[in-house]
């Protein structure tokens, strides 16, 4: 309570019958003691702290009790006081109330979502003590997924699970779209009163709130007036909605944006990139930033009709070709023996990374920014899977290949990517193009996704989990029918190899997530546990089953989740 | 905080299958998980929850749910819950109570309905279930307090006893009023050095003299020393109000019977319940635990729909244990209460249990700026008294300079909100609830300010789901 309100004392408890009274003295020090209880509380405080004996407790010129009886009159007076104080308590003066938040028209979860909802949360908050899972399901990885689902549901969040939500995607970055669209304005109105949420409103600045785009006037204020963020956010929904007025917007101030924003803003035309921007980012190519420069150029090369394309091609070619020498078709390198300033302005960098040589890290800039179409050309009509398998000469086939991957990559060209990529179920040191799990699951996201799971399937079953992690990574979620039965059989066979479910716990947890929930029927048959094998590690028969187990369960809950929330 | 009073605590949980036969309640998981006795057995039994952990689940139509539970090898564990008590058993050797397969079976039963076959419990749960309601039905009447149940037989050793541990109350009262006068008279400056070791020493002296009531307070009082601006003042509050105990004590003769009781309930003598019991249909407001020294003591908020009373049980229990009973929050229970004696007393004793009821809505609240007055009338029947349970009606949270208000929707007034409730997260579940709108608020209002233990959701009230009035939200 504050005591700015005063302690008004009502009388209501002083005619309530005191215990003090009870031990009331009798003595003639009685009228010193009154004395006491009339002095204001301050006096009393500062006679009790620096102690009565320095500080008698007394009104001046009043009558002060016997230094003997003087820290008995002061707890008195304070007993009665306290007392007093606390019971003639007034309500305080409220503080300006806050803007109720707006409605959420949204309707509220089913029961048993929002109770689902409730453990996730909670689970997340106190994770178990024991490193180990045992056969219960993790339910904090399956946060992400119940929030996608209830989004597309589009339901609103029970307001006393807010606060459990907000902390959740303050720790988890990943968790932020989702949650926060989830938590919907009230959540936002939440975040605004507590700094731990800060984070919340920096999404919606950034692009949580999609910045309305019809208004043409208040686009131009927004990006003449707003905040940089602001900006950023408004650009990217122009562009997604209409390329072309995205890069006019953009144009507009280009000259007098500082070096840092261009090139915020120049990654912004990614997304809807086409033949109109050329001309800008070809003047962009004269810029006095470098990093722009550098931008500017890879955006170019990434369309294949663009001038620096083919400027890029025509010096790629004159270093790559056919070498006419041998019986066989073989392809000759000739690395680049300058780094001219032409080619500086198209966007190569002169110095290589410490430990590369020179003309090697021309080369591949080069090629990296030439139209993969023009080798097929260059090599006499070969289609790409012919050109890749092409050999090589002096050594020169990992870089080539390697810059092929990254060209394949800009210029998001799947037929390349597929090329590059080689047959699933060949050893992937043998493979055409690239050796590298990091490169080829780059390659495989250029494939649409029925193509990723079956190349994705095929190789998991030639070649076992060890390598598949990233590969898997890629893949959409629910994992196809033959993708997720490849899998599950390249477990089964891991478990029947004897050695721990650990080495696959990446793949074990991945599976628990991506799996289609239909599964776990088939499943079912790996939870029962087995007869130790020869040659197996020890109890690891039992680790499985209980691996199977929480595999099982964990789809089962995610069937589960999604019916409470279809329902 | 009403000191513990070791003893008499004991609360008999024999309840009856609802005489009625009517349909037995399914508790929420919410309830079911205020139920654990701490967080590592929340998130055991949340894990146990999934009906891949269970075999032969089943339910009859008397309250009791059993399943099997697959261990860590070897046979499953045998779990049994009767839901009217609520009482448990588990073959496990989990000294926690309920253990994490009591709490997971009652969430599966809580989440899906379809996991539970109805029908007559097999052999080995229907032991258990048969002895427990033939035991609840041969004891008939109200369970009583064991303390006084126990009473010893000769009244006259008894009295003599009592006498006995009086007289030494009485020279442990002294012994504190000197301190306390030695103390004023040098200064409570003096407490303020980090060699002080007075008040444990004090508290140790007041265990000695059986005075829990007058230790408690003192150790209270070294936490006050340095414990931000104003310590003096505060400091001084508290010794007033304990040399007010020490008096009271000692002239306890002079006081009016009802006084004299609260001053034997704050030293910290045994007091059992007496009184009439009370039936009544109970809401339960709220369920919080706090470490009190090496026990656990776990308060129970009821409110009593036909009689308007607010009753507190309380119990104890020792570290790692959950005291017995818990009861859900939000659930209504037919039940009787035995109160304890004493001046404005709340505390009461959990009775006979009948069977639960439909959930409903909040007790019909008052408005925040008639609160401080129900906390000043109560101080006149208990002067200790640091705070009284209420329900706040349409109050908005606002933030101010320095922590939180309770603001009236409709007047000009505000209760601060207790210091200690703005660092719990509760706080947060409280303004998610109101949004910036009115909410209804249950908690206690003290000196300290407002610290809310549940509220009504307002948007499920408006909108008519759940409970009439709102589903009520727990924010302790």
């Amino acid at each position: 309570m504050p005591r700015t309100t005063g302690p008004t004392a009502r009388t209501a408890t002083t005619d309530a019958p005191s215990p003090a009274a009870a031990a009331a003295p009798t003595t003639d020090t009685a009228a010193a003691r009154a004395s006491v209880g009339s002095l204001p509380w301050e006096e009393l405080v500062t006679s009790a702290l620096l102690g009565t004996d320095r500080r008698p407790p007394a009104p001046r010129g009043g009558p002060a009790p016997v230094p003997a009886d003087a820290p008995r009159a002061l707890l008195d007076a304070a007993a009665r006081h306290t007392v007093r104080q606390r019971a003639g308590l007034l309500p305080a003066v409220p503080g300006t109330r806050p803007e109720p938040a707006a409605r959420d028209p949204r309707p509220a979860l089913p029961e048993a979502a929002r109770h689902r909802l409730a453990r996730l949360l909670a689970d997340r908050a106190a994770p178990s003590g024991s490193g180990r899972r045992g056969a219960a399901p993790d339910l904090t990885e399956l946060i992400p997924q119940w929030l996608a689902t209830a989004n597309r549901q589009g339901y609103r969040a029970p307001a006393a699970l807010l606060p459990a939500l907000l902390d959740a995607a303050r720790a988890r970055t990943d968790l932020r779209p989702q949650a926060l669209a989830f938590a919907g304005p009230r959540g936002l109105w939440l975040a605004g009163l507590n700094p731990d949420w800060k984070f919340a409103l920096r999404g919606a600045a950034s692009g949580a709130l999609h910045p309305d785009v019809s208004d043409p006037e208040a686009v131009s204020r927004l990006w003449e007036e707003g905040l940089f963020a602001e900006r950023v956010a408004l650009l990217d929904a122009v562009r997604a909605q209409d390329p072309p007025a995205g890069l006019a917007l953009l144009a507009t101030t280009w000259p007098a944006e500082r070096a840092e924003d261009r090139l915020m803003f120049l990654d912004s035309l990614r997304s809807g990139l086409g033949g109109d921007d050329e001309p800008f980012l070809e003047r962009a190519l004269s810029d006095r930033s470098r990093n722009v420069r550098a931008t500017a150029a890879e955006l170019l090369s990434a369309l294949p009709e663009s001038a620096l394309a083919g400027r890029m091609a025509a010096r790629a070619m004159s270093c790559v070709g056919p070498d006419r020498t041998g019986d066989t078709p073989s392809i000759a390198v000739e690395a680049p023996h300058e780094c001219d300033a032409a080619m500086q302005r198209d966007g190569v960098a002169a110095v290589p990374p410490t430990g590369r040589g020179e003309r090697s890290w021309w080369l591949g800039q080069l090629v990296e920014a030439t139209p993969l179409g023009s080798w097929e050309e260059r090599f006499g009509g070969r289609p790409a899977e012919e050109v890749v398998a092409l050999p090589v000469a002096d050594d020169w086939a990992g870089e080539l290949h390697a810059a092929w991957c990254r060209a394949a990559v800009r210029q998001r060209n799947p037929r390349w990517s597929r090329a590059l990529l080689g047959h699933p179920s060949a050893p992937p040191a043998d493979g055409p193009g690239t050796a590298s799990i990091a490169e080829r699951s780059k390659l495989l996201a250029i494939l649409d996704q029925a193509e990723r799971a079956s190349w994705v399937a095929e190789f998991i079953a030639a070649h076992g989990l060890s390598e598949a992690f990233q590969l898997l990574g890629v893949c959409t979620v629910p994992w196809a029918g033959p993708l997720g039965r490849a899998v599950v059989d390249a477990l089964d066979i891991a478990r029947d190899g004897g050695s721990y479910p650990w080495s696959f716990s990446g793949v074990m947890g991945l599976a628990e997530r991506c799996l289609d929930p239909a599964e776990a029927d088939r499943l079912e048959v790996l939870t029962a546990a087995q007869d130790e094998q020869e040659g197996a590690s020890p109890g690891a028969g039992g680790y499985w089953s209980e691996a199977f187990q929480r595999l099982v369960s964990t789809l089962r809950l995610r069937a589960a989740m999604e019916a409470e929330l279809l329902s | 905080m009403a000191p513990p009073t070791v003893g008499g605590m004991l609360l008999s949980h024999g309840g009856e299958p609802s005489p009625t036969g009517g349909p037995v309640a399914r508790w929420s998981v919410e309830q079911v998980l205020a139920l654990a006795p701490d967080d590592a057995s929340r998130t055991a039994g949340g894990r146990l929850g999934a009906d891949t952990a269970w075999t032969g689940t089943g339910h009859d139509t008397a309250g009791a749910v059993w399943g099997l539970c697959g261990g860590s090898g070897g046979a499953a564990y045998r779990t049994v819950v009767d839901t009217t008590g609520p009482a448990y058993s588990c073959s496990c050797p989990s000294r926690k109570f309920p253990c994490k397969h009591a709490l997971g079976l009652l969430l599966l039963r809580a989440s899906d309905d379809a996991a539970f076959r109805p029908g007559e419990p097999p052999d080995w749960a229907a032991a258990w279930v048969g002895a427990r309601r033939g035991r609840a039905a041969k004891e008939g009447g109200p369970a009583t307090g064991g303390e006084a149940a126990r009473g010893p037989a000769d009244p006259a050793a008894a009295r003599k006893r009592a006498e006995r541990r009086a007289e030494r109350v009485t020279g442990g009262a002294q012994e504190l009023e000197q301190r306390l006068a030695d103390l004023l008279r040098g200064g409570l400056a003096a407490t303020d050095r980090a060699e002080y070791g007075l008040w444990e020493e004090t508290a140790a002296r007041m265990v000695d003299a059986q005075a829990p009531g007058l230790a408690a307070r003192v150790r209270e009082l070294g936490a006050i020393t340095g414990s931000g601006p104003g310590w003096p003042a505060r400091l001084l509050e508290e010794c007033g109000l304990l040399h007010l105990l020490d008096t009271a004590w000692l002239g306890r003769e002079r006081l009016p019977d009802p006084l004299a009781a609260t001053v034997r309930t704050r030293v910290g003598l045994p007091v059992s319940p007496e009184g009439a019991p009370v039936r009544d249909h109970w809401l339960v407001l709220a369920q919080y635990d706090t470490p009190d020294g090496r026990i656990v003591a776990r308060r129970i908020w009821l409110y009593g729909r036909e009689s308007g009373r607010t009753a507190l049980l309380l119990s104890f229990g020792a570290a790692g244990r959950s005291p017995a009973p818990a009861l859900p929050v939000g659930a209504t229970i037919d039940a009787e209460l035995t109160p304890y004696p004493g001046g404005g007393q709340l505390r009461a004793e959990l009775g006979e249990q009948f069977g639960t009821l439909a959930p409903a809505g909040p007790p019909p609240g008052i408005a925040a700026s008639a609160a401080p007055a129900v906390y000043g009338d109560a101080l006149r029947e208990d002067p200790w008294l640091d705070a009284r349970p209420v329900t706040l009606r349409d109050v908005i949270p606002v933030p101010v300079k320095d922590g939180w208000q309770l603001a009236d929707a409709h007047a000009d007034s505000a209760l601060p909100i207790a210091p200690a409730a703005v660092s719990r997260p509760g706080l947060w579940k409280l303004v998610a609830l109101s949004g910036g709108g009115p909410v209804t608020v249950f908690g206690e209002i003290g000196h300290r300010g407002f610290d809310p233990f549940a509220a009504w959701d307002p948007v499920q009230a408006e909108e008519g789901g759940g409970a009439p009035g709102g589903s009520i939200v727990p924010l302790v």
